[in-house]
């Protein structure tokens, strides 16, 4: 299996490590519950040197991104900014989701670990039209500080650079050296994601403990996530779905229609006939977790099905994100363990900034 | 590496029994079913007065990771339940065999205890 750099620090720090998409990482560090906590309230720190780190140089580099990607990198108007974005094929089926890096030059892309393969398959076959080089980074890290005090106490870490990390907007970053530091992240909360040369962290990841940064672990990382009504991509969303029926509609870049990217006929075509499925957020009340792949009904008519579902910390309550048949509805019944339980419909995120948003 | 107490008998499903004589028993999930599960957030417990038989499904475990069934280790009448689970679940992953019992079972007077194993037996099924 593969180890990132900081593999040894988790062990030693007593991690429950999991194989991760063959990657042995920290499922948590004793409690999941008190990490999702403390990245609500402080701060916590993530490994997520399992995810591939894509550039992509050449003088035809906005080309191809504007045809490879959904959303349109002529969005990113200096470099540092970020965008999130959907890969998809030419069916409008999802193949992957990432955030895309201007840098100077070039790009840079951060794909998930589960899908490296055909990502870059993809990329490369379609490279091939274009004066582009398409280059996965070896030897590097990444890790996420995030919480409401993330940049805070990472700026005491990084002194020299504090003041760049202070005035960081979101979803914006900048390189310094091999270093590059982005305010971004998968928790809905402040925070940042660090990029860096695999020699150099573990010695950040240890002084970022050492002020005080609480570790966390995958699991911490689903619940924060989930919260915060981000798709996972292989529970939530695949090559069997557009962005529409993911909830990810307002990441496609339909202006300018001239813009022709991969996926955009079929995309098209099923918004046109009205989009069969949505992703929506359910929440219950009862003493009972929603789970991925239980039914979800109306009037004991199956319209749906949970894609992830958990135990909400924040609010002490299950909550999903679940498929369903595109109604306006407002309440569904899941089906729990052979029970009926009702659920209320609401709009993502189901937290936001520490607190319920409905 | 999980805790296995001597003095308690296990079945395979990782529930533990504790003989507290006069043909009652105490019946909890062992630490390493605990540490399986990760954070407890739910417990369903059977009612004081229920009879139970060997192997039916009595309890359910909520994790944030997943649901578990507790089975019943012996067949018999519950006579406690251990109503601070339901308040303070994070109770089983803080202490699994003192504060975390889940029920006590008067076992039925033909109860034959030849299918639980002893700790060593146990140590083995959770390698």
């Amino acid at each position: 299996m593969d180890k990132t750099p900081l593999y040894t620090q988790h062990v030693e720090a007593g991690a429950k490590m999991v194989d991760f998409h063959g990657w042995e990482m920290p499922i948590h560090y004793g409690s999941q519950i008190k990490e999702h906590e403390a990245v609500r309230s402080h701060a916590g720190l993530f490994d997520v040197s399992h995810m591939t780190i894509v550039d992509i140089h050449g003088p035809e580099s906005k080309a191809f991104l504007q045809f490879l990607l959904a959303n349109d990198v002529d969005k990113l108007k200096s470099p540092g900014k970020a965008l999130y974005t959907a890969l998809l094929n030419e069916e409008g089926g999802i193949l992957d989701d990432l955030i895309v890096y201007q840098l100077d030059p070039g790009y840079r892309l951060v794909v998930n670990c589960a899908t490296k393969e055909s990502d870059l398959r993809w990329m490369q076959e379609h490279a091939s039209d274009f004066a582009v080089e398409v280059r996965e980074l070896d030897n590097f890290a990444m890790i996420a500080i995030q919480g409401p005090k993330a940049r805070e106490l990472t700026s005491q870490v990084l002194p020299e650079q504090s003041e760049r990390i202070q005035t960081l907007k979101l979803f914006e970053g900048f390189a310094k050296g091999r270093w590059f530091i982005a305010r971004t992240g998968y928790t809905g909360e402040d925070g940042l994601e660090v990029m860096l040369p695999a020699k150099d962290a573990s010695d950040f990841w240890s002084q970022l403990v050492n002020s005080g940064i609480q570790p966390c672990g995958l699991g911490a990382r689903d619940t924060l996530r989930l919260e915060a009504g981000l798709n996972l991509y292989g529970t939530d969303m695949d090559e069997s779905v557009s962005p529409l029926a993911s909830n990810l509609e307002w990441t496609v870049a339909w202006e300018p229609a001239s813009r022709h990217f991969l996926g955009r006929e079929a995309i098209t075509s099923e918004k046109e006939a009205g989009v069969k499925q949505v992703l929506v957020g359910l929440v219950i009340d009862e003493r009972a977790i929603m789970r991925s792949g239980q039914k979800v009904l109306i009037n004991g008519e199956e319209i749906g099905i949970i894609t992830s579902g958990t135990f909400s910390p924040t609010l002490q309550k299950s909550i999903a994100m679940a498929r369903i048949e595109n109604t306006a509805t407002e309440t569904v019944e899941v089906e729990i363990r052979d029970k009926s339980f009702k659920a209320k419909v609401v709009k993502l995120p189901f937290v936001r900034k520490g607190k319920a948003t409905f | 590496m999980s805790q296995i107490p001597k003095n308690l008998k296990y079945t395979p499903a990782h529930e533990w029994v504790l003989d507290e004589g006069e043909g009652v028993y105490a019946v909890g999930i062992t630490d390493f079913a605990q540490q399986q599960l990760g954070d407890v957030v739910f417990i369903e417990l059977p009612e004081v007065g229920s009879t139970i038989q060997l192997n039916d499904s009595i309890a359910v475990v909520e994790s944030v990771k997943a649901a578990s069934d507790v089975y019943a280790p012996l067949t018999g009448e519950v006579v406690a339940v251990n109503e601070k689970l339901i308040d303070t679940p994070e109770t089983l992953n803080n202490d699994p065999y003192q504060e975390g019992w889940f029920f006590k079972v008067k076992a039925t007077s033909d109860t034959n205890f030849d299918h639980l194993l002893d700790a060593d037996a146990y140590e083995q099924e959770c390698q």
